[in-house]
């Protein structure tokens, strides 16, 4: 990574566009433990939102919830301005649709191969052609830099591999908002950093919205001051560059409670002892 | 060992009958309703009907011959050899071909249900499928339900049919008797109501077996070890149902057809 190129800014977006994801006052307990209690947050248009806490404070809940994957005990949570804790089943798989999931471990099907991993989506939905498919299965493994795993089966990937063909099968139907739940968890530096780089690529790239939920500030941090460059297919350090901005955001949890969001500025200058600790 | 009071035991019981009572309410309302995913049910009848076959050939001979070994022995008591045939076939097609192939299917299928669910769930794979737009509903279960009832239906007249040549073999090669005489007898004895309940067993079997271990599967918790108390728990329970609901459709047919 270094700071010869300069691309240009990134285009502005609608002021006006809705909220892609709300929460609003949610609670839920499991086994009458609250895990979260009266969450509240909004993810904008193109934003990437970073969700930080300890081991167990609800951050992968807040996912399933925005998914529509569990219910809330309380509070309203809309995605795309649908309500989805009032939503049947029935309509929350159309929903989802528009929704791209990264799981913590990846959860690719692993009686199939990557090729029908990835393909997964567009198979069930029947519309596309196999030519299609198959054209749209390349350009998302070629997104991920891995083509030549078509024919692998998930039990003969790395982790790291994994976890990039998790990535390919959230985005192959371009959707408007991804969720990743610890994408870079229990991975080495180096392919943590190529994880990264895919999920700043898609956010610059395409302007999709994100939640990501992480353990490690520094991954959050690199994405905060680092942008994709297209042209020479690598992410570049900001160095303070006026015109350029990240649509970046962080939100920590602590006991079920968010104790901050905002962005990296506003994070850097907290006074709070818990964040202070949390970021040193 | 922890302690549970009574009515917490009573409450998951029923909390648990209630989840297995909507699973099985979907998983019928789901093969009503599209997308229909008749290459994965084309699979699961590969892999229950053509899987099981062998047990089910096995056990449906090796049945058929011991019952006849048996009986043969009450039966000369009473003069009344040539009652064999009957004997066999009527207890083949109306209890121990549809029964045994049903434990047989169970051992095998329920347990490869639970524990292939089960795995799925603890690795997030059903929750990946449903996040993907996919009901696992219609595209697991139902699937798995259809093919279970339709080929468990035809494994029972094959796990008959075999227990028969079984009785036969035993009879014509071991007892000395007239195998022409067997068959007759055999098939003369046999009744529209005494097929009708062989052939409505195995439907009602195969809807135990599948639907409790698509429900153990869906339920597992707690990693590798809940899949295996899963697995467990769904061979014992469906085949202690399939026992259970034997009985009852036995007497109500029973009662229905005006057997004596």
């Amino acid at each position: 990574m270094s700071t010869s190129a300069i691309p240009e800014p990134l285009p502005a977006r609608p002021e006006a566009a809705p909220p892609v994801i709300v929460f609003d006052k949610v609670s839920i307990a499991f086994d009458d433990k609250p895990v979260l209690r009266e969450v509240s947050f909004e993810l904008e248009k193109g934003e990437t939102k970073t969700i930080f806490g300890v081991a167990g404070a609800g951050k992968s809940t807040i996912l399933k919830l925005a998914l529509g994957l569990i219910k809330p005990d309380s509070g309203d949570i809309r995605v795309l301005g649908e309500d989805v804790t009032a939503m049947p089943e029935k309509d929350l798989f159309e929903l989802r649709r528009k929704i791209g999931m990264v799981f913590q471990e990846s959860a690719l099907f692993d009686s199939l191969n990557v090729r029908d991993n990835v393909a997964f989506r567009l198979m069930e939905e029947g519309t596309a052609s196999p030519e299609e498919i198959e054209k749209r299965v390349h350009e998302a493994l070629s997104f991920v830099e891995l083509e030549n795993t078509v024919d692998l089966f998930p039990s003969e990937l790395s982790g790291g591999m994994r976890r990039r063909v998790a990535i390919a099968r959230a985005i192959i139907t371009h959707p408007e908002v991804i969720l990743y739940d610890s994408p870079t968890g229990g991975l080495d530096p180096v392919t943590s950093t190529t994880i990264i780089e895919l999920i700043v690529k898609q956010r610059d790239v395409s302007g999709t919205s994100a939640l990501l939920v992480t353990h490690r500030l520094q991954d959050a941090f690199v994405m905060a001051s680092h942008y994709f460059d297209p042209q020479t297919g690598h992410m570049w350090p900001l160095n303070d560059d006026p015109t350029r901005k990240i649509p970046m955001t962080f939100l920590i949890l602590r006991d079920g409670k968010v104790i901050f969001d905002g962005d990296v500025h506003q994070l850097a200058a907290s006074r709070d002892e818990y964040i202070r600790e949390y970021i040193s | 060992m922890e302690l549970t009071s009574p009515t917490d035991f009573a409450k998951d019981k029923i909390i648990a009958l209630q989840e297995y009572s909507v699973l099985a309410g979907n998983a019928v309302a789901s093969l009503f309703a599209r997308p229909r995913y008749f290459a994965d049910m084309i699979q699961q009848a590969d892999l229950i009907g053509f899987g099981s076959l062998p047990i089910v050939i096995l056990t449906g001979f090796f049945t058929g011959a011991v019952l006849t070994l048996n009986s043969a022995n009450s039966l000369e008591r009473f003069g009344s050899l040539s009652l064999l045939g009957q004997l066999v076939s009527v207890g083949m097609v109306r209890e121990l071909g549809p029964v045994l192939t049903g434990l047989m299917v169970a051992g095998r299928n329920s347990s490869g249900m639970a524990s292939e669910l089960g795995s799925m769930i603890v690795t997030e794979q059903i929750d990946a499928m449903r996040a993907l737009g996919t009901d696992p509903m219609k595209k697991l279960v139902a699937p798995r339900v259809a093919a279970t009832v339709f080929m468990l239906f035809f494994l029972s007249i094959i796990s008959d049919l075999l227990g028969l040549v079984g009785g036969s073999a035993v009879a014509s090669l071991l007892l000395g008797l007239d195998y022409r005489q067997y068959w007759s007898s055999a098939w003369q004895i046999l009744k529209f109501q005494d097929v009708f309940m062989g052939l409505l067993k195995p439907v009602v079997f195969g809807f135990i077996i599948s639907t409790v271990g698509c429900y153990y599967g869906m339920s597992a918790k707690g990693g590798t070890q809940g899949v295996g108390r899963a697995t467990t728990q769904a061979v014992v329970t469906a085949s202690v149902l399939i026992l259970l609901v034997d009985f009852f459709i036995t007497k109500f047919l029973m009662a229905l057809f005006g057997y004596s």
